[in-house]
């Protein structure tokens, strides 16, 4: 379901399945245990295996968003999907945090990292 | 308005029941055939309806969550979303953006904001100690213009 990839400066999180009320809260302990322990100057939260998202996925990354204040660190969500985005959208948290894809091309390459408002 | 079919469950107040409360109410929907942003934007509506049920309702606590979905004429569907839990004191603030009873549970307070955003009405009426019904309606759009693979 998460799967962490710790890199020198940054902790990547590529988050999968269904983020609602139910998984999140095992999902949230794995990922606040990693950030503990590096202290990473940047946290992505990957979403491109991510097949649902509710308001329980936004108040998730508006907690790890306060975990990374705590000690000056950056937020950054990548590769959320159309739906996602929208959910995104409604939070207000597309003004909070950067919000990154890499865009695919029809014949599956994949485009410039693309930064999106 | 004239019911043309209708699906009617109860279920626990688990948190594992919320993901299969959705499918079911969106595999209700799919004899509409409807376009996906519709069906995802029916999919998330309900998943906060439900968990709001087991969160705030029943507070973590047992409980029965009980759907009943209408097909309704003009493509419209229908959810009615029920629990006999703690009831809302103040509806209007709790529908409130941002507003949640459990902060601490990390909840991010935009449960009903989400459920007026991807539905076209919202109706909700509790009794204190009584419990909390949802009312949703929202037309489906005809996926005809789109291609499956």
């Amino acid at each position: 379901m998460v799967e962490l990839k710790q890199e020198p400066q940054k902790l990547t999180v590529f988050l999968g399945g269904e983020l609602d009320h139910h998984h999140v809260k095992e999902i949230r302990e794995t990922v606040d245990f990693a950030v503990r322990e590096q202290l990473p100057p940047l946290l992505i939260l990957d979403f491109s295996r991510v097949t649902f998202m509710d308001s329980s996925g936004i108040g998730f990354i508006m907690g790890r968003s306060r975990l990374m204040e705590e000690y000056g660190g950056v937020l950054e969500i990548h590769n959320p999907s159309a739906h996602i985005r929208k959910v995104l959208r409604i939070s207000g948290i597309d003004r909070l945090a950067v919000i990154r894809s890499n865009q695919k091309t029809h014949k599956g390459g994949v485009a410039a990292n693309a930064y999106t408002q | 308005m004239r019911t043309l079919n209708e699906l009617k469950c109860t279920f626990p107040a688990r948190s594992e029941n919320e993901s299969f409360a959705r499918t079911m109410v969106c595999a209700f929907a799919a004899q509409l055939n409807p376009t996906v942003e519709d069906l995802a934007d029916l999919r998330t509506a309900v998943s906060e309806a439900v968990t709001n049920c087991i969160v705030h309702g029943y507070r973590n606590r047992e409980g029965v969550v009980g759907i009943t979905v209408r097909l309704l004429p003009d493509a419209v569907i229908y959810v009615r979303i029920t629990d006999r839990g703690c009831g809302i004191e103040d509806i209007p603030k709790a529908m409130e953006p941002l507003y949640s009873s459990a902060p601490a549970e990390e909840r991010a307070g935009l449960g009903f904001t989400v459920m007026q955003s991807f539905t076209d009405r919202l109706s909700v009426r509790s009794k204190p100690g009584k419990g909390t019904t949802v009312t949703m309606r929202k037309k489906m759009c005809h996926a005809t213009d789109e291609t499956t693979d």
